[in-house]
């Protein structure tokens, strides 16, 4: 158990929602999420599809311990070809929907096709069904919440959906749940455009089960203590959020700032998590509200905030008055210090436009900021941006922007190419900060050497979830190492790449790995479900599903020759603070990491790998 | 002798810093010779709350934090905190 066992296929072009057993020979190989749901993508999808076509598939799925009383059990992924990249995508997402569809009775829902006019699909337990979308097309994913709650009359509905930027194919749209938790990056919003798909609600009544229930209380009772003791899940996190990384980042001069020209930014301590709790001149109240938790964390690292009302963004528009998804510390860095802005009322209107219209904020932010440099450099004019200066430091530039990216109008359309098209298209590519077509977030690794590894070689394009080194680089979590030696780098990227991947296909949400390591998350997954869950077992699915992930990438055409970061980070040295003189050096890690990996040195998993592997 | 050093704490530190810190820092005159936990515990900082130190942007493991600075370092320093 832990898995209900049942997954539901919607066929979009056909308009029909069939239910299948869940292939168990699979889930004991991949567990569940992001590894299970993998299988299934590319055991049924030719990796060379176009990401917008019908052929394309959508895979919104839990892993076994959604929905269950474990800590931080919150999260479910949406597995595809990403529109932004071209590449595996597998976004993740906590809130309520995951536990909510897990409750329904499904472990995923598989949709495939196109339908002819938009829809949603609305799942009450075993029913499921295809509804008109049609006035909802056009609507924000808060919009669209709240139209569908006022329908249906079911207040206990957990909703997923798109917004106008998912509609509008912007390349990095976003899925949006319970109004402000994302499965953010590659795309995903687009390929659900392009289906056709506005939203999915559910709402189930059927509970969740283990196993071994006495032995899973006991030990997800003991494991949730160790969250509340640990410094770091109990009170770091709850009271200051990840945003408390903006001055420790910048410190270390490896912030990247105005499009990564610089890696420190002189106004970091204006956008930080401690301003956000600094009461605001104007009215005397901060930015923060209060922290959120998603379903059954213990942890609640999220942000809810507020901007001040006399603010220009909001100040004729009382609907942003309210209390929202306020800034983390990738989308406050990207729409903060990488657009070189630093008014933190600006940034948390366009975090809630990001919300509310399906976008990726990291994505968002560094293409704008791409072309703030295009903008300075004279390659993008006012002709373009239709009178609006792209400048650095412009709050009034992404607070336009991201409105026009939302609604696909003026400049909006060419900022929703993400910065790679957008580069090409003005004739200057290097002076896009991405990997595989994905923008890189917080973290410049010129003055962090692991990130560049973790950048160049994430399945998904360049990501911080895939191997976030910072913990051990940084943070010293679960043991310090030098940010700035490239020694030892190769297996450690590799260690938390696997170990990502056995978390990621859980139901468990990585933050829970700053107090636990995968010692402690093992037996949980073992109660919960059948079958010998080891460690061994688990460390070894981990790299499976990586090799998984990079066989289909291979297959797509992307290639050892991807595995590279933007010329930026590997020739123009930082230019102050402790990395100052420093390029990222990836040449010095690649041969090395893929060696470990049983790899080529083209970066092709030999066939003796394939089969430890069982692939 | 004393020489000076700047002083940066920041989360839950941050209200051991005196009324007239810019922000987050505030430069201070110490004998030569003080070390980083000496200059904490002067500032009333708990050092159980103490976790991540840099000087200058580099890393100071607890076994070097008895050290001394030098003239014109600055010391950061933040409870147990992470992100992502």
């Amino acid at each position: 158990m832990g898995w209900q066992k049942k997954v539901l296929r919607v066929d979009l072009t056909a308009g029909t929602c069939t239910a299948e057993p869940l292939n168990m020979e699979w889930a004991d190989r991949y567990l569940g999420q992001r590894g299970l749901a993998t299988k299934y993508f590319v055991e049924e999808v030719d990796p060379r599809v176009d990401p917008l076509s019908p052929e394309n598939k959508l895979i919104f799925a839990t892993g076994p311990l959604t929905g269950t009383p474990a800590s931080t059990g919150a999260r479910y992924s949406v597995i595809t070809k990403g529109a932004l990249t071209g590449a595996i995508a597998c976004s993740n997402s906590g809130g309520y929907f995951g536990a909510e569809l897990k409750f329904a009775g499904w472990d995923m829902i598989i949709f495939e096709g196109r339908a002819e006019q938009p829809v949603y699909l609305l799942v009450i337990d075993d029913e499921a069904r295809l509804l008109p979308a049609g006035e909802l097309w056009g609507k924000g994913t808060w919009e669209t919440e709240k139209a569908l709650h006022e329908r249906h009359q079911e207040p206990q509905l957990r909703i997923s959906s798109i917004g106008r930027a998912g509609e509008n194919l912007v390349r990095y749209a976003c899925v949006v749940n319970d109004l402000h938790r994302a499965a953010g990056r590659s795309g995903v919003g687009a390929v659900m455009g392009s289906k056709n798909l506005k939203a999915i609600a559910v709402h189930g009544t059927k509970g969740t089960q283990v196993a071994d229930p006495e032995r899973f209380f006991q030990v997800v009772g003991e494991k949730k203590r160790i969250l509340a003791e640990n410094a770091v899940t109990g009170q770091g996190l709850p009271t200051y959020g990840t945003q408390v990384l903006m001055n420790i980042i910048n410190e270390l001069g490896a912030l990247p700032t105005r499009n990564a020209r610089d890696v420190q930014f002189e106004s970091a301590d204006k956008v930080s998590g401690e301003a956000m709790h600094e009461p605001r001149g104007s009215e005397g109240k901060p930015n923060l509200v209060r922290n959120q938790a998603c379903f059954g964390c213990t942890i609640a690292c999220g942000r809810i905030a507020r901007i001040d009302k006399q603010h220009y963004t909001v100040i004729n528009k009382p609907e942003y008055w309210g209390a929202s998804g306020g800034l983390e510390y990738e989308n406050a860095w990207s729409m903060g210090p990488d657009c070189g802005v630093d008014d933190l009322d600006a940034m948390t209107y366009a975090n809630f436009i990001c919300n509310e219209h399906g976008i990726d904020p990291i994505s968002f932010g560094a293409t704008l900021a791409a072309a703030m440099e295009l903008y300075e450099i004279g390659a993008i004019t006012d002709e373009q941006t239709g009178g609006l200066p792209l400048r650095f430091g412009s709050a009034e530039a992404l607070t336009t922007m991201v409105e026009a990216v939302a609604n696909g109008e003026g400049f909006g359309k060419d900022l929703g190419l993400g910065s790679k098209l957008l580069c090409e298209k003005y004739g200057h590519p290097d002076l896009s900060m991405s990997v595989k077509g994905q923008e890189f977030p917080a973290y410049d690794p010129r003055g962090i050497q692991g990130m560049g590894l973790t950048y160049a070689t994430s399945n998904r394009g360049a990501c911080h979830l895939r191997s976030y080194t910072v913990s051990s680089e940084v943070l010293g979590i679960p043991e310090k190492t030098d940010p700035h030696t490239t020694e030892g780098k190769p297996a450690l990227v590799k260690a938390f790449q696997d170990v990502t991947a056995a978390v990621d296909s859980s139901g468990l949400c990585l933050f829970s790995t700053f107090a636990w390591s995968l010692e402690d998350i093992q037996p949980q997954i073992d109660a919960a479900c059948e079958g010998d869950w080891s460690l061994d077992k688990l460390m070894e699915m981990g790299e499976r599903i990586w090799n998984l992930e990079r066989r289909f990438n291979l297959a797509a055409g992307i290639d050892g020759s991807q595995d590279r970061l933007p010329k930026r980070l590997v020739s123009e040295p930082a230019p102050t603070g402790p990395a100052k003189g420093m390029v990222n050096r990836l040449d010095e890690m690649l041969p090395e990491y893929y060696s470990l990996r049983g790899w080529t040195p083209e970066g092709v998993p030999t066939p003796e790998t394939l089969e430890r592997l069982e692939l | 002798m004393k020489h000076s050093v700047t002083l940066k704490l920041y989360a839950s530190l941050m209200e051991h810093l005196p009324a007239h810190a810019q922000g987050h820092a505030v430069t201070l005159e110490v004998e030569e010779g003080t070390t980083p936990v000496q200059l904490l515990e002067g500032m009333g900082v708990p050092m159980a709350q103490v976790h991540l130190v840099l000087v200058n942007g580099y890393f100071v493991p607890p076994s070097q934090r008895h050290r001394p600075l030098t003239a014109g370092d600055v010391l950061a320093v933040w409870p147990a905190v992470a992100g992502g």
